[in-house]
């Protein structure tokens, strides 16, 4: 097995990566802030690659849907923890996330209703597609730019956690929400667009995959498995940890598939019980939290 | 950019053929008498990834019935249809088809679409001697273990499609990568395709298994395009296969090596676009285009428009109809719905409904039947948006393309 | 129910109200006269095993998530696990029915208490996720195992059509004589987990649902009781497995998938979580409301996603649950 090879394999692995972790930061954010487990997620990360779609066919370009979209899921995501979610705080942890396990099977039959269950074809954007010589290998040009767009809003999500006053807020009523409401931040607000921003990202993540993958209404299914695995093993609640087991699985998956392809899959969920039975918090979540 | 597109609204005639199956539950026992409607089980997945194919299966296989009780019926008796939604589940295929047998006490089973819920009815009317007509692809329904001698096979097999695609695509010397799904049916592919491969003089560059259901095959592809092939051959089917196809493409697979595949599907290149299956080659049992030189297909075709404005009908909608009208023709012949004499004449029929002569082998049970090896046309020679193949060529239907009958362990 | 109420031996937490103190000194013969009347109540057999069956599992299930406060995600594996051992060692090594159940529900249990052992070390959303990254391993474990399992295809070959009870031959292809074969078999079952909430047991079980903290402090183990209820509850899972086994003849891969699991939640939910019956209400109003709605239309997720949202939100006791708190007229369960 050669070099390039190798290379090769390692960088599908970081563009796998991506994606996932797209969703899986989604996730992570809301578990941090609101503690509750989005089951939804897949779901959305289906509406939002619909969305995008339709958004790209109405005018004509993919770059209104990569830019709409999100902002409309997001916003829909908003709705949705108001009217659904909030209602829930208070009440066991189970619950939500019960919730968004059902509000899941209603979101893919919606999307089976209004789109036809057969799944749409999602052209590459003529100016993204063909292949780019990496000097190590041949590869698509939109694979490049995925990784381009995560990397830009991983930078942009770092700054604004890190350098404005929403991301102290936010931060600091991920550490302890009673002391924020003791201090008069409006914590039910901040929960509010928190559950936005994850409900958004992960609509993000179906619009850019959805050229990779054509849209059909099953396709949340499987990444929220995946994003699940990613979250529990850099840590629920971890942004960094999201981050690094986004990219951790991705390349695990692209190894296995050089060496052993048809346990790919299996990987990923071995590699999240080796490391829950090693350090049950994940790589860099707190203990604490449960 | 993407390609238009327009929100589909749910297809009321199935609705309504379902409604229609639950109004004959409301209905009083009748006893069993010559007079008596003769009811055909169709379970099908009506919900999930194969509904378009479903539900083309149900208006084929309604079609089928209706022009059997225009015709006056099977011996004088009515012919109805119980469209029953298996959800692509095999433990639900089972049960809904226990329900038909126990309570709506049909005559005979014909549907699937999965090598598993097939095998699962098969496993169900076998223990109970009901007929069962098969429309879903499968080796191992042929061979002797799962064998049922009230079980016709319809739909082609992977061997069958393997090997008629084989030789229209390879030549000698030819290097052919695989790229396969790692379940049963995926290796009764492979299995198929190695055997023509190895006959036609073609070597392997290399074999990569993937899991079954994957939506990325991108990791896939570095060592796809190591191997240098002439022939990329996904053995896939559905998704899998549409995806794969489409990042094979993406991956420029398509500029180094022809791509290959077993079964192409007339609603899952609906669902893709013509620009990732450009030039892609694969098997189908049935395609519109074979009105020009089959006046049976001309006929189904038309039939087929006449009920559903205008819309074509599809590889495994097909299924539904030369299904269900082999299965009457045979109690046509019977007489009634006396098992062992719709077996007999099961056995003996000659039909060609839909796509040429077909008939049942004796041994296993299978349709011998012709093969289509389709091409997917460019966007540009589409004439009309259901124009999406060029057949490439017809295998006539012949025993030779099915594994012999000792080789699938019965007795000579 | 406070935390101090139901940390009390079983006798002491005796309902209040007349009418539950009757209904629940009388719920296993009540349950089981609903179970013999079910065939005859449902519009077909094979729906009625169906109810039988899930509602068993979801008993197990039940005895864990309701009683035990963990939330699996996983119990399809249990299930299918005795469904795939009574069939492979009917169908490939000859084994009568009974031992080949016998096998099934060992088995089942044995997995159940591995995966029990390692899942019991992490806690809340944490122990949801083990137990389905765990039950992914065992479906993708079956897929791969396909000489043994049939993979993908499904396991078959194994129908049992008459089974011999001391000489007495039953055609168990027959629906009534079999419902009624598998109903013995969810009976004991039902006995055996009302034995289990009432002794002392079932009351420290409850304990650790309400305050695990305090289980502690009264010097209970915690870890041994979770252990034990999760094994329990995998056998009861198992058992009901092998009655799907016996009951369709095939054990197709989808047994062990996510979506079982998930539809065991959300039975035990609709039904009511931590009711005695409440799961047999859940299985048989879940199954009702897909084979009803799914004939007029397709789209039955729709509804049965809505209705599972209308419970958490506002009937969390599930229908059930809220009927036995109606029924005594104040909020206790």
């Amino acid at each position: 097995m050669d070099a390039e090879l190798i290379a090769m394999q390692l960088f599908s692995g970081i563009a796998l990566g991506a994606i996932l972790i797209m969703v899986a930061l989604g996730l992570s954010i809301i578990f941090g802030m609101l503690g509750v487990v989005n089951f939804a997620h897949g779901a959305l990360f289906m509406v939002g690659a619909y969305a995008g779609l339709w958004v790209a066919s109405r005018t004509g370009s993919f770059w209104w849907g990569l830019l709409v979209a999100p902002i409309a899921i997001g916003l829909f995501g908003i709705l949705i923890e108001r009217v659904l979610i909030r209602p829930l705080y208070g009440r066991s942890v189970d619950d939500p996330l019960l919730l968004t396990f059902g509000l899941g099977y209603v979101l893919v039959e919606a999307v089976r209703i209004v789109f036809g269950s057969d799944g749409i074809p999602f052209q590459t954007p003529p100016e993204l597609s063909g292949v780019a010589d990496l000097g190590i290998g041949f590869f698509p040009v939109y694979r490049l730019f995925v990784v381009g767009v995560v990397a830009i809003v991983l930078v942009l999500l770092w700054l604004g956690l890190e350098k404005t006053k929403f991301g102290l807020i936010v931060r600091a009523g991920a550490k302890d929400p009673q002391i924020m409401r003791v201090l008069g931040v409006d914590i039910a607000k901040v929960w509010l667009l928190v559950f936005g921003l994850g409900v958004g990202l992960t609509a993000l993540g179906g619009v850019l995959a959805a050229p990779m993958r054509n849209v059909n209404p099953e396709m949340g299914a499987l990444v929220l498995a995946e994003a699940f695995v990613v979250t529990v093993i850099g840590g629920m609640g971890s942004l960094l940890g999201a981050v690094v087991a986004g990219l951790l699985v991705g390349v695990a998956i692209s190894m296995t598939a050089l060496v052993a392809p048809e346990m790919a899959t299996i990987v990923m969920f071995a590699l999240m019980a080796a490391v829950l039975l090693v350090r049950p918090q994940g790589l860099f979540g707190k203990k604490s939290r449960a | 950019m993407t390609q238009g597109f327009s929100p589909t609204s749910t297809r009321r005639g199935t609705l309504a053929g379902i409604a229609a199956g639950a109004a004959t539950l409301a209905m009083p026992r009748i006893a069993r008498a010559q007079s008596e409607i003769i009811r055909i089980g169709f379970p099908t997945p009506l919900t999930g990834p194969f509904a378009a194919e479903a539900k083309d299966q149900v208006k084929s296989a309604e079609l089928a019935v209706k022009q059997i009780n225009d015709k006056g019926g099977v011996a004088g008796r009515k012919v109805e249809l119980l469209v029953r939604d298996d959800k692509l589940n095999a433990g639900e295929a089972a049960t809904r088809t226990l329900e038909l047998i126990e309570k709506d006490k049909v005559h005979a089973i014909v549907g699937a679409l999965s090598s598993a819920v097939q095998l699962a009815v098969n496993e169900v009317t076998r223990a109970r001697g009901v007929i069962y007509v098969s429309i879903s692809q499968s080796d191992t329904i042929n061979e002797v273990k799962d064998f049922s001698r009230f079980t016709f096979h319809e739909a082609l097999n992977p061997h069958m499609t393997t090997a008629a695609v084989a030789k229209h695509t390879f030549k000698k010397g030819s290097k052919i990568a695989y790229l396969v799904a790692d379940y049963a049916y995926g290796h009764e592919m492979l299995r198929g395709f190695k055997r023509a491969q190895e006959a036609l003089g073609a070597t392997s560059v290399g074999e990569i298994l993937h899991p079954f259901g994957a939506a990325d095959y991108s990791t896939f592809m570095p060592r796809l395009r190591s191997m240098r092939p002439d022939i990329l051959c996904i053995c896939n089917f559905g998704r899998d296969q549409a995806n794969a196809i489409k990042q094979a493409v993406d991956f420029g697979m398509n500029r180094q090596a022809r791509i290959v595949v077993p079964v192409l599907l007339h609603n899952q290149r609906l669902a893709i676009g013509p620009e990732a299956f450009d030039g892609v080659v694969g098997g189908a049992n049935y395609y519109w285009g074979l009105e020009d030189t089959i006046p049976s297909a001309k006929a189904f075709n038309d039939a087929f428009k006449a009920a559903h404005d205008g819309a074509y009908p599809t590889d495994y909608g097909a299924y539904g109809y030369t299904g269900v009208y082999s299965l009457l023709l045979a109690m046509q012949k019977a007489g009634g719905t006396e098992t062992d004499k719709v077996i007999a004449a099961l056995e003996e029929l000659k039909y060609d409904v839909a796509k040429g002569p077909q008939h049942y082998r004796k041994c296993d049970h299978q349709s011998v039947q012709s093969v289509l090896v389709l091409e997917s046309k460019k966007k540009g020679e589409m004439k009309n948006p259901a124009d999406l193949f060029k057949v490439l060529a017809t295998e006539p239907a012949s025993e030779d393309i099915l594994r012999t009958c000792k080789e699938l362990g019965f007795p000579a | 129910m406070t935390a101090s109420t139901s940390s009390l031996p079983a006798a002491a937490r005796a309902p209040r109200s007349p009418w539950r103190a009757r209904l629940t000194a009388w719920r296993v013969p009540l349950s089981i006269l609903a179970l013999c009347l079910l065939p005859w109540l449902l519009p077909s057999q094979a729906l009625a095993v169906n109810v039988l069956i899930y509602g068993l599992l979801a008993v197990g299930y039940n005895l864990l998530f309701g009683y035990t406060g963990l939330l699996s995600f996983g119990h399809a594996a249990f299930f299918g696990a005795g469904a795939y051992v009574t069939g492979i060692a009917i169908g490939q090594f000859g084994l009568p029915w009974f031992a080949a159940m016998l096998l099934g529900v060992a088995f089942g249990g044995a997995l159940a208490f591995l995966v029990g052992l390692l899942s019991i070390r992490t806690r809340g959303i944490y122990f949801s996720m083990v137990t389905l990254a765990l039950s992914q391993l065992v479906y993708y474990t079956a897929l791969q195992a396909s000489s043994w399992t049939g993979g993908e295809n499904g396991l078959r070959g194994f129908t049992v059509s008459t089974i011999n009870v001391f000489g007495w031959a039953i055609d168990i292809l027959d629906p009534v004589k079999k419902y009624y074969v598998l109903m013995v078999f969810a009976a004991a079952a039902l006995w055996f987990v009302s034995r289990v909430l009432n002794s002392p047991f079932g009351a420290v079980i409850e304990a650790v649902r309400e305050n695990e903290t305090r289980a502690r402090a009264c010097g209970y183990d915690v870890e041994r009781t979770k252990l034990l209820s999760f094994t329990l509850s995998g056998v009861i899972g198992a058992l009901a497995g092998t009655l799907f086994a016996l009951h369709l003849a095939i054990v197709p891969l989808d047994i062990l998938s996510i979506h079982t699991s998930g539809m065991v939640v959300m039975m035990t939910l609709l039904g009511g979580a931590g009711s005695f019956f409440g799961p047999f209400v859940g299985a048989l109003a879940f199954l009702l409301m897909e084979d009803v709605v799914s004939l007029w239309t397709s789209h039955w997720q729709i509804v049965v996603g809505t209705v599972f949202i209308l419970f958490v939100l506002f009937l969390p006791k599930g229908i059930w649950g809220t009927a036995l708190a109606a029924l005594a007229g104040r909020g206790g369960r």
